[in-house]
């Protein structure tokens, strides 16, 4: 099996898409469902066979592995590294724990064909590599939230403004790397329009606005998929860290370690529940790119860490949201509606997760959280005090979250809210993730550290190669 | 079997037990089974009984050995280049007879809490969020590394809130919990730097390490005075959070919204003593900056002042508890600054048992005063007259006003802190809607357009 790890990961690719043509001929939203569990499953199960196959493959040579696409193309555009494995398996976890927890009364607006297909971009943009088809995925994968932002006659400009932008900045970045323009001097003007290109998928201020927006507009599942794996990260990890000056790492550090703490101060005064949860997003995936723009390896393992836990314990956190307002609706935040009485298991899966996304003791996202710290204040010590301080309001808003949906009042209704065993399982596979990859972080954190090595050691490669 | 893997062993069921409980409880929470209160109340007596017993075995073993100090390692839980986070127990002349009083105390009031909570809806969520906390002390109490020691700070200040809050169906305990929760953030906050801090200065996060090689309450840390004042300072800012110092004593009051129960082994015994324990953790850490330790003396000092003014003006016999606590914390933190260590441990491991009775004993204060009455046959004498009778009248009634707003620490805090980082970003949120709204050519969002939200008008008021 582990000659054919490549493979298995274009099957990965291949299944949902394949899923999303059948499923589209189906008219029954039920059956619809059924098959798009199955076919995300079986995603998932690929990604994990060609996980096992990456592990014990100890060649490390790509080029040995059998694929399609090496046999058609005579490349491997796909395939799996040190950076990318667990990445990948989070990318399916979300997918499959997102459809399997869409609700009946939600299921009809929500497009399982569209998803499997993003599903299959997704995939496919995590195990790539090469620059220009990494572009390409990128763009498309912009469409699937936009088709649905239309079909739910909802205002498409905000998010198709910062998408044109981004997709023009990031084909013009690239193609600025690699010309040789001589009326610019210095690569950090080249590697400008690509670095805006980042900031404005990872919605880094001034840059966010479309995140908040499209949590408003599109069903909450899109967006949740679209902007949880971090898209925007990985085109930064692999298009602009490996040739990136110093200064143009400076900038993405500086403004995402602002957005982490201007996103948690604007999570603390949302009074709609989607507009929170965007901003506790934006700020925690702002620390993944602070991590990632310190220059040691600790700190980027930290980042990659936070990448993982930020990834799993928010999608838990986003899903038991969801499963809220399948039931109740949108519930602002500026009124008790003590919903524990009728859900104390979402209750504790909406403190656990949330919890987890701040790092809390004991979750996944402690050693992250510790690892960025402690690389922060080695490089700046204000660094360290903003993620501190980021880290603590974050943890404010998300209790005072709690605290207005959950407690406050007597909730009275006639209708059972009961947690379905769908809900269920799928938010307690993510918990146990969280709370095992916090009593035995050991194996992941390892695996992130050497990624980390990796990426410095290309890193510093590619600069020296271009030094003159 | 050597005494050294005997005492290994035993500090493995100290920590075990309570944790085994807590995973229990929390399993049954998460998979929404709520077990019967007979099963709950025999698996936290069992998980004490076993603590207490193995903490007593080793305070035996040490002192039968001649043993200070035994540290106790867990191994790594993670360990990459450049860094490892190890879990190392620490078993010494201060936290032995912490964990001893932990135990006891946890032991006495979850056994009056299971007949105080029987029958009501949150039993279960009341001994769920008591084993959080039990971890959370025991973690903080034998940490050997600050990294544990943040673990359980952390676990502590969860339970804690979560229990202000546990009568959840009224909004002023959910209120007083966001406030208590708040308060602890900061003060977590100040601890995680100082514990990074600390680590860089001395290139250790072990305690035996970074506090010389002495046991407690002797050692030196291996820091210049300047690093020893940032990093004391930060952890005096810490301390000063967990136990309500000035200025952060506006949330103790607060957190009487509790039950009895908890409020006893929160705010009377353990939780409202852990400012005062970390102090004594990092003493070799105050003692090296003369300007620290008057700090420290200071904060203390000012504190028992104003928690014994303060104290006077309440109405409710669990908030003037609370402040006769805070009387007492403060004294043992201006003990803490001048140097008397175990003055300051003997102080804690009193005040907390007999503040614990005081608690426990409120709901039935009336009652037992009638006992009295009933017993002596005539009504208790009144109080003699007091230091404040001997005050102009108009000092008096400032003095009152000061009492009853209690010290304006709240106040002042609300409206120079919290308000204005609201305002800031309610006006960034509204700016942020009218910019999506032109961007999008909708109307913007008049729902979401923030003000003061109901909540907080509330809370303000």
């Amino acid at each position: 099996m582990n000659a054919y790890h490549s493979l298995c990961l274009e099957i990965a690719v291949l299944i949902p898409i394949c899923g999303a043509l059948w499923i589209r001929r189906l008219g029954d939203t039920e059956s619809a469902q059924r098959w798009s569990i199955a076919i995300a499953a079986g995603a998932l199960a690929a990604v994990v066979l060609g996980w096992i196959g990456f592990v014990l493959d100890s060649s490390g040579n790509t080029n040995a592995q059998w694929s399609l696409l090496g046999a058609v193309a005579g490349r491997h555009y796909l395939s799996f590294d040190s950076l990318n494995v667990p990445l990948l398996l989070l990318v399916a976890l979300i997918y499959l724990a997102t459809i399997v927890t869409t609700p009946r009364t939600k299921a009809r607006r929500f497009s399982f064909t569209w998803t499997l297909i993003a599903e299959s971009i997704a995939l496919a943009t995590f195990s790539c590599r090469d620059a220009w088809l990494l572009i390409v995925l990128l763009t498309v994968a912009v469409y699937p939230p936009y088709r649905e932002l239309r079909s739910r006659n909802q205002s498409t400009r905000v998010y198709a403004i910062h998408m044109i932008g981004f997709v023009g900045l990031l084909i013009a970045g690239q193609a600025m790397l690699e010309a040789e323009f001589a009326f610019i001097d210095g690569s950090s003007w080249k590697a400008l329009p690509l670095l805006l290109a980042i900031l404005v998928r990872s919605g880094v201020a001034p840059f966010h606005t479309w995140v908040p927006d499209l949590f408003q507009r599109a069903a909450f599942g899109t967006a949740l998929t679209h902007v949880l794996p971090m898209a925007g990260v990985y085109a930064a990890v692999r298009l602009l860290l490996p040739s990136a000056t110093a200064e143009a790492i400076q900038a993405i550090d500086i403004l995402s370690l602002l957005t982490a703490v201007y996103a948690a101060g604007m999570a603390l005064v949302q009074t709609d529940v989607r507009r929170f949860f965007s901003y506790q997003f934006l700020s925690q995936s702002s620390l993944v790119m602070v991590g990632i723009g310190i220059d040691d390896s600790l700190g980027v393992a930290g980042g990659l860490a936070v990448w993982l836990s930020v990834g799993l314990a928010l999608a838990g956190f986003g899903l038991t949201l969801r499963s809220v307002e399948a039931r109740c609706g949108r519930l602002p935040l500026d009124k008790y509606h003590g919903l524990y009485e009728q859900l104390p298991t979402l209750a504790v899966f909406f403190l656990l997760t949330g919890l987890a996304s701040i790092g809390f003791p004991g979750t996944f996202g402690f050693i992250g959280v510790e690892m960025l710290i402690g690389a922060a204040v080695l490089d700046s010590p204000w660094i360290g005090l903003a993620i501190v301080c980021a880290a603590a309001i974050n943890g404010v808003s998300l209790m005072r979250a709690y605290l207005s949906l959950f407690t406050g009042t007597r909730h009275t209704g006639t209708v059972a809210l009961r947690m379905l065993p769908a809900e269920r399982i799928a938010v307690l596979a993510l918990a146990a993730l969280i709370i095992g990859g916090g009593l035995f972080p050991q194996p992941a954190i390892e695996s992130r550290y050497d990624a980390a090595e990796e990426l410095r050691a290309s890193r510093i490669g590619n600069v020296s190669q271009t030094a003159p | 079997m050597t005494v050294e893997r005997l005492i290994f062993g035993l500090g493995l069921m100290v920590i075990g037990a309570p944790a085994a409980l807590m995973a229990l409880l929390g399993l049954a929470a998460v998979l929404g089974r709520a077990l019967a209160e007979r099963t709950v109340a025999r698996a936290v007596q069992t998980a004490i009984v076993v603590g207490l017993t193995s903490s007593v075995a080793i305070l035996i073993l040490m002192l039968v050995v001649g043993r200070r100090s035994v540290p106790i390692d867990l191994g790594h839980l993670v360990s990459v280049p450049h860094f490892h986070f190890d879990v190392k127990l620490l078993f010494d002349h201060l936290s032995v007879p912490f964990v001893i009083l932990t135990f006891v105390l946890c032991g006495t009031v979850s056994a009056f809490a299971g007949r105080y909570m029987h029958r009501e809806p949150g039993f279960n969520r009341f001994f769920g969020l008591f084993s959080v906390f039990l971890v959370g002390m025991l973690l903080t109490s034998l940490a050997g590394t600050i990294g544990i020691l943040f673990a359980g700070w952390e676990l502590v200040g969860l339970s804690s809130a979560l229990l202000v809050g546990f009568f959840h169906e009224r909004p002023m305990p959910v209120r007083n919990a966001l406030r208590v929760w708040t308060i602890y953030r900061a003060s977590d906050a100040a601890l995680l730097i100082a514990a990074i801090l600390l680590h860089q200065f001395s290139g250790h996060g072990d305690f035996t390490q970074m506090l010389g090689s002495g046991a407690w309450p002797e050692g030196s840390a291996l820091l210049t005075h300047w690093e020893a004042f940032v990093v004391g300072l930060l952890f005096l800012i810490a301390a000063a959070g967990k136990s309500a110092l000035v200025p952060f004593s506006g949330w103790l009051p607060r957190a009487m919204e509790g039950p009895t129960p908890s409020s006893a082994i929160f705010y009377g015994a353990l939780s409202v003593h852990l400012g005062a324990y970390l102090l004594l953790r990092v003493g070799p850490i105050l003692e090296l900056s003369v300007w620290l330790c008057a700090i420290v003396i200071a904060l203390g000092l000012i504190t028992a002042v104003f928690a014994a003014i303060a104290g006077h003006a309440q109405t409710d016999i669990k908030s003037a508890l609370a402040f006769a606590s805070l009387a007492q914390v403060g004294l043992i933190v201006a003990e803490i600054g001048a140097g008397l260590r175990y003055v300051a441990l003997i102080h804690i491991l009193g005040h907390a048992c007999l503040r614990t009775l005081q608690f426990l004993r409120a709901p039935t204060l009336l009652h037992d005063y009638h006992r009295l009455e009933n017993a002596v046959g005539r009504h208790l004498p009144r109080l003699p007259v007091s230091w404040e009778q001997h005050l102009s009248p108009s000092l008096r009634l400032r003095l009152y006003r000061f009492a009853l707003n209690r010290g304006y620490f709240d106040d002042f805090l609300f409206r120079y802190v919290a308000r204005p980082i609201q305002g800031f970003f309610r006006w960034c949120n509204n700016l942020e809607l009218r910019w999506t709204a032109w961007l999008s050519g909708t109307p913007a969002h008049d729902a979401h357009t923030t003000k003061a939200t109901s909540i907080e008008l509330d809370e303000a008021a």
